[in-house]
């Protein structure tokens, strides 16, 4: 699938989003990295332009409880609730429940071993082949975890 | 297989009244169809950007779709690299180069990988070049992977090649560039800050001035300063496409399209299984092949 890997925001740590990028490749993906500190309307602008199918946001500096949920807005808004999304990074646990109901599937935190995102997109593009809700703009209440 | 086709034309109406979720639908639908679309473009201007990895090919493009920009242009670049034979997937990466470069309405770059493609090339580059043209897009940029035949294939897709390289190896140089050195419009040698630079334009330009051709500059420029830019746009809005160039394109054009069958071929793999036991001779191979491409296409 082509995923596109993006830092939203101005946090300038990239290590982890890039070895995502790569396992991701290494797991047959067409990875796109968006490079730093880009704004939501620069990172749906890119989903569009490379016709994405999966987002996955990387963010360490606390600002994913507005940065995520206005992505997920813009995404739906601009005819992209197709698209599935995830995201990593420091996320604490309290603030799971608030991206979920944003629309986004997974949560990976530090740690997480890559293979755990290679197993969520193969399921995520199973449910997506078999029509069930797995976009931005489908039915919430399915996540991976 | 109609049903592609009207999928593809109905995107492209779409795109061609400014629809940027069309456009970037018809790019995909481009890429996966089963048989290579044709699409017949009045004018196109494209610019092949080749030279070896790290010469700094997509800052450089970078900098010169601001330039673009700001003079009223609109460019799309499609950026090439390369697909992971063992895996197949791909790290696509060159638009961050392009930082810094304002992603409004008058930009699109879409990231491509080489896929299993012989030579790097997939033959989807030209039909979606000409889909761009169609569009309204009025500079066209492919970025090359850089390597191995890449580098000659795309020179056969573009009006103009711009060969980008960086600071001198020394005298390897000439004898690495026969070849692509007589393929290339413009040549860029970037990074001009660094040492080094200026003494690898000069090798250039005494190579070319030794096989008798001084007619083509060797710029200097630096992509991170934003140095000579101006001067390398102008001079590649200058330069005239080669007239011997028709023949190179067919030629390269069937040979794309050509491997990308043989490489696309449901039995290839099976085919290369029975060579590797023996059990089929090559010619044979090339027989069953053959044979069964034909009957595909009736």
């Amino acid at each position: 699938m082509r995923v596109v890997i993006a830092k939203p925001g101005l946090d300038g740590h990239d290590r982890g989003a890039k070895v995502i990028a790569r396992a991701l490749r290494d797991g047959g993906h067409d990875v796109i990295y968006t490079g730093l500190r880009k704004t939501p309307s620069d990172i749906v602008r890119i989903v569009n332009d490379e016709d994405a199918e999966v987002l996955g946001l990387s963010t360490l500096s606390g600002a994913h409880d507005s940065l995520i949920p206005k992505i997920c807005d813009d995404l739906r808004e601009d005819g992209l609730g197709n698209v599935i999304v995830f995201a990593g990074g420091i996320i604490p646990k309290r603030d799971l429940e608030l991206l979920y109901k944003s629309g986004v599937r997974a949560v990976f935190g530090p740690g997480t071993p890559t293979s755990d995102v290679l197993d969520f997109l193969e399921e995520a593009l199973l449910r997506k082949q078999n029509k069930h809700p797995i976009g931005v703009g489908d039915d919430l209440g399915w996540h991976w975890n | 297989m109609a049903l592609e086709l009207s999928n593809i034309s109905e995107l492209l109406e779409l795109a061609i009244s400014g629809d940027r979720r069309s456009l970037s639908r018809l790019m995909t639908k481009i890429a996966e169809s089963p048989q290579v679309p044709q699409f017949q473009s009045e004018s196109s201007w494209t610019l092949g950007v080749t030279g070896p990895p790290g010469a700094g090919k997509s800052t450089l493009i970078g900098q010169m779709v601001k330039h673009w920009v700001s003079a009223g242009e609109s460019v799309a670049v499609l950026a090439l690299d390369p697909t992971s034979p063992i895996s197949g997937g791909s790290f696509l990466a060159d638009r961050i180069r392009m930082e810094g470069v304002d992603l409004g309405e008058t930009v699109f770059v879409r990231s491509i990988a080489s896929g299993n493609s012989p030579g790097g090339i997939s033959p989807y580059i030209w039909p979606m070049c000409q889909a761009l043209s169609l569009c309204g897009w009025t500079r066209i940029v492919v970025e090359t992977v850089g390597t191995g035949q890449s580098e000659f294939r795309i020179a056969a897709l573009v009006d103009r090649l711009l060969l980008v390289d960086g600071p001198d190896r020394g005298d390897i140089i000439q004898a690495e560039k026969a070849g692509i050195l007589e393929l290339a419009d413009v040549i860029a040698i970037n990074k001009s800050d660094l040492p080094g630079a200026v003494s690898s334009a000069q090798s250039i330009r005494t190579s070319l001035a030794l096989s008798g051709d001084d007619s083509r500059e060797v710029l200097l420029v630096s992509a991170l300063e934003g140095e000579g830019v101006e001067k390398l746009i102008s001079t590649i809005e200058s330069c005239e496409p080669r007239s011997e160039r028709n023949e190179m394109i067919m030629r390269e054009r069937l040979i794309s399209e050509w491997d990308s069958l043989l490489v696309n071929h449901p039995e290839i793999d099976e085919i290369i299984a029975k060579l590797c036991i023996g059990s089929i001779t090559v010619n044979e191979a090339i027989h069953i092949l053959n044979s069964s491409i034909v009957q595909s296409r009736e």
